[in-house]
Parts: structure tokens; sequence; C-alpha cells
């Protein structure tokens, strides 16, 4: 008896206490990895609030808001972020255009008619297109379907929120897609079964019963999109142009935050310069759209995975 | 109905020393063990190799576990029976701190481990210290996707056993007393997920038994086997007394009465009877244990 | 009468065709703009190769960007790519693995929990040029790290950190609980079980994450132009291996550098023409290789799913 508990008490004990200090050591390395996410989003918040703070210094945040022009690399420098916002507005607009439709059509399509097969094929083929380098995607812009529009509208500049807009969403279709395919999925099958138990055919279902069935999902999958679109960078640098223009007309140029953001970066611009800083102040303005759309996003989401 | 006692009298007769705990209907401070000796043979004692005492358990704010007293006599094979979420999966995780892997579970209560009187539910113990005193052995066979060497061997490498000729005694050793060895000496760098369920399982059980385990836990352990690879285990388990204490789950009466020297009725989360295997099946004296053992509530 | 209360049975056929007909109207149109986008990617690739074609070849890789289009090649913009993808590979993997086992093995389920991974995912979506303005302010000014390889590779790093993480937590999930019972049950700890039956078993999806998401680095521009990658840059970085003692050095991480997309982004810039056949050969390339990585990761996926079969 006493010889078996001194075999417990020295043999495993005396390594266990290295093994749970050793266990409590990698915890700790682990949990700092995972709070990287964390200061990763709050250092962002800092740099461009604190950036940012210096670019109010100087510009009031009344003028920035209100002001209609955007020119801080002109000697007579302007700093209204509205030109800006409606060249991220117009081409989000028209890359929703496409996207939300078509998406959606292939969702459903994928969900509800494509035999098993034909979708697990298809998915990943469909996924590579959001894989495509967003610069690739601008040359095909500039060079393949700016020349294909002036085809049809030769009034239409080199340069434009159109082409630009199109190829937005045809790059978002894939997201939209996909995540509305999610959220039709996990409408459960009793709600299919009832609706065809009436004689429905499967479009009628999928109209009537599932579409609506799958609501907070579906708008999760637009928001999102959206806000992809507007963080969209190199298509509109490349094929709209980098002329601040404030205009809700596609056919014409303009550019957007992002593309702004692109141009200072290119040129050559002191650190300290009020040039400069305006591109934090843009990229605040960008954070918040964005941070609003993932928000209401996320928790759409968290719904649509909720209700069933 | 009458088959429990017909295993039973089919049964040879054992030692047996009775320990009585006391069940939840009397209440008293600490439960006194008597012990009765029986009179066919000359018997050794069994003492105790644990004693739960005034055992309470809560997942969240449900208490799944009532004021359970109850002693595990040493090298003996110990069941517990009972319906459905009676508790006995429940009861018998807390003696390897299984529970301890889930969020909000409370323990109240002492499970006690003799002979260095330790509380295995107690909150100054470390769980990973009980499991590695206590052995488990799980209802679906769950070995590792390695080669059936290194499953058995998993446990003592943990431990600090590390040299190849030591390891290779060990693990043929646990193969041997799991009544595998045989089968599986020739292919003991082959995946252990190759075997069928039976063989899984008892390389489990050698797994277990690999590390000298003081109690061995056996969750429902023939569940999910066929009548062949069952009566293999079954057999097993009544060999293995000899060497380490077992505590058994089932649902199937006739395993119980078949394996165990001990079977404790659990209803509701409580201990309603423990007693002498031959005894609760032919006289319980609990109106409710009967009700079970000739089956009017499943 | 066989037909229902409203209507007859020669009723319900009609209507029952008509509506059939619109179920294979929408079969047709689903499939034409499945088509359709896929289709357009196809040619987006072919177009590439034949406006590239006129610059295929050896010299195309061998060369320095230069002011003449017919003698400007990719060389030192191929090798900052890959120099800047070791460092984001050897950054990103240990972070993005850990933080995925921290939140799937050992995280217990409270509010700070659920602060890290509602930041995961909010970064997933977070425009990658903000990224770029996050290495500018921070990487490049505040730790002076300068406009360097390693700015980029850590920025890059971060963008796909959200990509690594989830694909980890995934294929850690994957794993059987049983498994984890079992190695507990014979009283190993929270490391050594995750370390000996969680983490050999996940290698597959680790892998998988990781390429997908340097598929993804390898072709952002926004962030490399923010930190103020230069196009114009006619050398090497100086090499990781030297003749001498300690034969390795690091000045290659501080160095200037450029990159593919930056590359392929300034010629198609150019008002000049003849760039345009070294910006379609760039992005021929570069799509190539971005489309090679997501169906090396697609393999690795199918074939780690299949060898271990629980």
């Amino acid at each position: 008896m006493t010889q078996r508990k001194a075999q417990i008490s020295q043999g495993v004990f005396a390594s266990l206490h290295y093994r749970k200090t050793r266990d409590r050591i990698i915890e700790l390395i682990l949990m700092t990895a995972g709070l990287v996410a964390v200061f990763t989003t709050l250092a962002i918040v800092f740099i461009l609030f604190y950036e940012s703070s210096y670019f109010f210094e100087n510009v009031s945040i009344k003028d920035f808001l209100t002001d209609t022009m955007w020119t801080p690399l002109f000697a007579d420098a302007r700093y209204g972020i509205l030109p800006l916002v409606a060249g991220t507005l117009t081409v989000t607009g028209v890359a929703i255009l496409v996207a939300i439709p078509v998406g959606t059509v292939i969702a459903i399509y994928l969900s509800e008619f494509a035999p098993h097969h034909f979708r697990e094929t298809v998915k990943p083929v469909l996924e590579l297109l959001g894989a495509v380098p967003t610069v690739v995607y601008g040359y095909f812009a500039l060079l393949m379907v700016t020349p294909l529009l002036q085809k049809i509208w030769p009034e239409l500049p080199g340069f434009n929120m159109l082409s630009a807009g199109l190829v937005i969403g045809l790059m978002i279709v894939p997201y939209v897609a996909s995540v509305s395919e999610d959220a039709m999925r996990a409408v459960p099958k009793y709600m299919r079964e009832g609706s065809y138990a009436m004689g429905a055919t499967k479009l009628q279902t999928a109209l009537r019963v599932v579409v609506p069935g799958a609501f907070s999902g579906l708008a999760a999958a637009y928001i999102l999109g959206i806000s992809r679109a507007v963080g969209e960078t190199m298509v509109v640098a490349i094929a709209a142009g980098m002329m601040a223009n404030l205009t809700f007309n596609p056919t014409e140029p303009a550019a957007t935050i992002t593309a702004f953001i692109v141009q200072v970066s290119l040129g050559d611009l002191p650190h300290d310069s009020i040039g400069y800083q305006s591109i934090f102040a843009a990229g605040l303005v960008l954070m918040l759209i964005t941070l609003v759309l993932n928000v209401i996003g996320f928790f759409l989401t968290r719904r649509f995975r909720e209700a069933y | 109905m009458n088959t429990i006692s017909d295993t039973m009298t089919a049964n040879k007769s054992r030692q047996a020393a009775t320990m009585q705990g006391e069940t939840s209907a009397q209440d008293s401070d600490t439960p006194s063990l008597s012990i009765l000796m029986d009179d066919r043979k000359a018997s050794r004692a069994n003492a105790a190799k644990a004693s739960a005492e005034k055992l309470n358990f809560w997942y969240g704010s449900n208490q799944a576990l009532k004021n359970i007293n109850l002693v595990i006599p040493e090298h003996q094979v110990s069941a517990l029976i009972g319906p459905s979420g009676c508790g006995k999966s429940t009861f018998l995780r807390c003696f390897n701190r299984m529970h301890d892997l889930q969020a909000d579970t409370k323990y109240e209560g002492a499970i006690t481990l003799r002979p260095d009187n330790v509380n295995l539910v107690g909150p100054e113990t470390d769980p990973i210290e009980v499991r590695m005193r206590i052995g488990m052995v799980f209802q679906k066979p769950n070995p590792f996707p390695k080669s059936v060497f290194e499953n058995v061997a998993y446990g003592l490498r943990l431990r600090g056993v590390n040299g190849r000729t030591e390891l290779a005694e060990r693990v043929e050793k646990a193969l041997r007393a799991a009544a595998i060895w045989d089968e599986v000496k020739d292919r003991l760098n082959e995946s252990a997920l190759a075997l069928s369920g039976g063989q899984m399982q008892r390389v489990c059980i050698a797994r277990a038994l690999a590390t000298d385990p003081e109690i061995l836990l056996f969750d429902e352990p023939t569940s999910a086997l066929d009548p062949i690879a069952t009566a293999k285990i079954e057999e097993l388990i009544t060999e293995l007394r000899s060497r380490v204490t077992i505590l058994i789950v089932t649902h199937n009466m006739q395993q119980a009465a078949r394996v165990s020297d001990f079977t404790a009725f659990m209803y509701l989360g409580e201990l309603v009877e423990v007693d002498a295997t031959s005894k609760i099946f032919t006289n319980p004296s609990k109106k409710a244990t009967e009700d079970y053992i000739t089956g009017r509530y499943g | 009468m066989a037909a229902t209360a409203h209507l007859t049975l020669e009723e319900i056929r009609k209507g029952l065709s008509w509506r059939k007909q619109l179920d294979k109207a929408f079969t047709v149109l689903g499939l034409a703009l499945l088509f359709c986008c896929l289709g357009i990617l196809a040619i987006l690739f072919f177009d590439l190769v034949r406006d590239g074609s006129s610059r295929f070849g050896w010299d195309f890789f061998t060369s320095f960007p230069s002011r003449k289009a017919e003698n400007a090649g990719i060389l030192s913009a191929a090798v900052g790519t890959m120099l800047i993808m070791v460092v984001t590979a050897l950054v990103a993997l240990p972070l993005g693995v850990a933080a995925a086992i921290y939140l799937e093995e050992y995280a217990p389920k409270n509010w700070f929990t659920g602060i890290i991974e509602i930041n995961v995912t909010n970064l997933a979506g977070v425009p990658s040029i903000i990224y770029g303005l996050l290495a500018l302010g921070l990487f490049v000014y505040q730790f002076n790290f300068g406009q360097s390889v390693l700015t980029a590779g850590l920025t890059l790093a971060l963008l796909i950190l959200p990509i690594v993480i989830v694909a980890t937590r995934e294929s850690l999930r994957a794993v059987p609980k049983a498994i984890r019972e079992a190695a507990y049950g014979l009283g190993a700890t929270r490391w050594e079980v995750t370390k000996d039956h969680v983490l050999p078993y996940s290698t597959g999806g680790i892998l998988t994450g990781l390429i997908l998401g340097l598929s993804r680095a390898i072709g952002e521009t926004a962030p490399i132009i923010t930190i103020g990658a230069l196009s114009f840059i006619a050398f090497l970085p100086p090499s990781p291996v030297t003749g001498e003692f300690p034969f390795l050095n690091f000045e290659w991480l501080m160095s200037e550098f450029t990159a593919m997309p930056i590359q392929m982004f300034n010629w198609v810039s150019r008002p000049d023409q003849a760039f345009q056949a070294n910006a379609a050969a760039a992005g021929a390339i570069l799509l190539g290789m971005t489309l090679a990585m997501n169906a090396v990761a697609i393999w690795i996926r199918y074939r780690f799913r299949k060898k271990i079969s629980w």
C-alpha cells in the first residue's frame, strides 16, 4: 500500500507540475496571438484618428463634410469629401445593380434547382471568380469593358464609373451568391415540403417560401456585398480615373475615396503635409462607412443563423 | 423476467463481503461501513477503494446527482444500472472529472479515494492528476488514428516513459491483460482503426490498463458492439477484477447480472439501492428497484 | 367530378403547364448567368495571355523595368513578390494557427472571447486599403520599418490573418470529440491533447487556409501602394544568403522593393500603348499563379479529407 502511494506521488506528479506549468505558459502565448486581432482593430482606429486629428486642425469638420470640391493637391486647396463620397456611391450603385440580381438568381438556382453534384463542382469554380486579383479586374475594366461600351456609346470617356462599376459587380457576384445560397440552404426542408405538397413548382416554392424565409441572410449578403464594393480600390483607380468629380452620372470619370488614397500614395507628399494627412481623413470616412455596413451585416447573419 | 434470477443461479457463487452504503432515504453524517462476511467461505474483507459521500452535482442550475453515498469495494466489479437519465453516466464521470471539460458544472460533497484519502471531486484536487490515476473506457470505441502500439503507448508517454524496450514490454503486458495480444501482435504498427469494433474496444481497454489505473471506469462499453464481442469483453471484465477495481455503467441488466459483484440502482439522480448483485436481482429491498428489474418501466 | 372545388382538371393542367414553363425558363436563366460569369473569367484569362503573348519569354522574367516597353521585365517585381510572401507566410501562419487554437480549444465562452471573435470577423471585412493606411502610420513611421519588404509582409500577414484563423478553426473542429475525450481520459493536459491529437489531423485544413490566404495576398495592390512601394526599381534587394559568415543576412527585409501587382498597375496606367502588352503578360502570370494556388489548396483539402476518415 505505502509502496504504491510512493510510486504515485513521485513518478507521476513530479512531472505533472512541469506539464501543467508548461500548459499555462502556452495558454498565455496562444491568448496573446488571439489578442492580435483586437490590437489590429485598435491600431487601425488609433492611427486613423491620430493622423486625421492633424488634418482637422487645419480643416474644419463642417468644411470637410459639406464642401463640394476636393482639391487637396492644388494651390488653392479645398477639402470637401462629398465628391469622393459621390464617386464611391455611384460606383457602388452600379456594382450592386449587377451583383444583387445576378447573385440572387444564381443562388436560387444553385440552392433550389441544381442537382447536388453540379452544385458541388460549380461552387468552387464560382469562388475562383472572387479570387482574381483586383488589379487584373482593373485591366479588364479599362482595356476591355470600356472599349466594348464605347462601341455602343461612342461618347463614353476612356475613364468612367460605369465600366468600373460593372466589373466590381461581377467581382462580388460570387460573394453575394455564396452567402445568399448559405442562407437559403438554412431554410429547413419541412418548409419546402409544405409548399411542394400543395402542388407548387420549384420556382414558386423558391420565391414564395425560401426567399422570404432566408430574408435576413439575403439582406446580410447584400449589405456585405455593398461593403466590399465600397472598399474596392484598384478597379476604380485604374478605370474610373482619379479626378474628384461631384456627380452621380456613371458615364463620367470620378474618383472614389479609395482611388484618392492611391493617388496621393503614388506621389511624393511629405509626411506632415495636409495633403498627406487628408488620406487618413478620407480613410477614416471609408472605415466608418464599412464598419456600419459590416456591423449591420454581422447582426443579420447572426439572426439568420439562429432563426432555424 | 425470471432470466435474471436464472442468471444468478447459473453464476458460480463468489466470495462476497458486502459493503452496504446508506441509501438516500436515510440521512446521516457519514455512511457507516458494515462488513458482512459470507459464511460459506472464509473470505477476505474487501476494503473500500473509493467512497462517494453526500455527492451532489449540477449542470448549470440543473441538479443531476442528489446526495449519493456509495462505497466502491476494491478489486470488485460494481455496476450502476437505472433507466435513461437516472444519472449513472453522470456519476461515473465524476470519478475522473470529465465534467470539468464543460463549463458551468458544480460538485458538492466528496468522492474519497483510498488509501491516501484524496477527494477526487474536491476543488483542491487537480483533475489531470485524477485522470492519471483513474482510467476510462468509453461507449463507442475511440482509438486514436495511430498504430495499435502507439495507442497503447500514449498514456505511458504522457507519464514520461519513452525508452523503447520499456514501452514495448508494457504495451505487450497491457495487450495481454486485455486479451487481445494474440490478435494484434503481428500488426502492432498498423492503424488501430482497421480493427473490428470489439477489437478496437479491447485495444482501448489495453490503453487504459497500460498506465496501471487504480480504478477502471466503463461507460456502457459494449452497447455499440455485437453479441460475440460483447461476450468477450464481459469475460475480460470479470478477469480484470483481480488487477483493478472496476465501476461499470450499463443499461443492460443482464450484463450487470453477468459481470458484477455489486449493483447499484439509480433513479432520477438518486441512489435507490445498492447490494450484492445476487441479492439485488433476486430479492431487492425497494419496490422501485423491483419494478425496474422486472421491466415495469425502462 | 375529379376536380377541386374551384378548378376543373383542365384548368389545373393548363395552369400547371404554364408554371412548369416558368420553372424551365428560370433554370435556363440561372445556368446562363452562371456560365456568363464563368465565361467572362475564361475570356479574361485568354485575352491576357493573347495580349501579353508578345512579351512572354526568358527576357521578360530576367529584365528590370525600363522606359522602353520591349525591354521592360518583371525580375524585380517577381523577386519582390516572393520575398514578401515569405515574410507574410512566416508571420501569418504561427499567429493565425495560435489564435485559432486559443479560440477553439482554450477560450471559455465569455464576453472576452466574444470580443476577440467579433474582431476577427470584423477584420475580414475591412477594405485592404485601410490596412495600407495602418501600415503607413504604424510600421513605416511609428515603428520606423520604412517602406520595406518587412512592412509589406507584416501588412499582408495582418490582412490574411482572418482567413488563416477561420480555416484553422474549421479543421480543428472537424476532429471528433471522442478522440479528445480519450486523450483527456488518459490524463493528458489540454496542450498535450492539442499537440498530439488535434493539430496533427488538422494540418490539411491549415495548409489549405494558408495557401488560400497567400493567393489573396499575392494579388493585393492597394496596401502595398499605400506603403509606398515604387515601381521603377531597377535593382534587387540584397540576397539573404552570402558567401561569408554568418551566411544569412537580413538586410533584404529592410530593402525597398516592388511587387507584381504594382508593376502591372504601373504599366496599365501608362498612356503609352506599348506597355499594355507588358501589363497583360504580368496579369496573365499573376492570374495564373492565383488560380494555381487555389487549385492546389482545394486539392490538398480533398486529399486530407480522404486520408483521415473517422
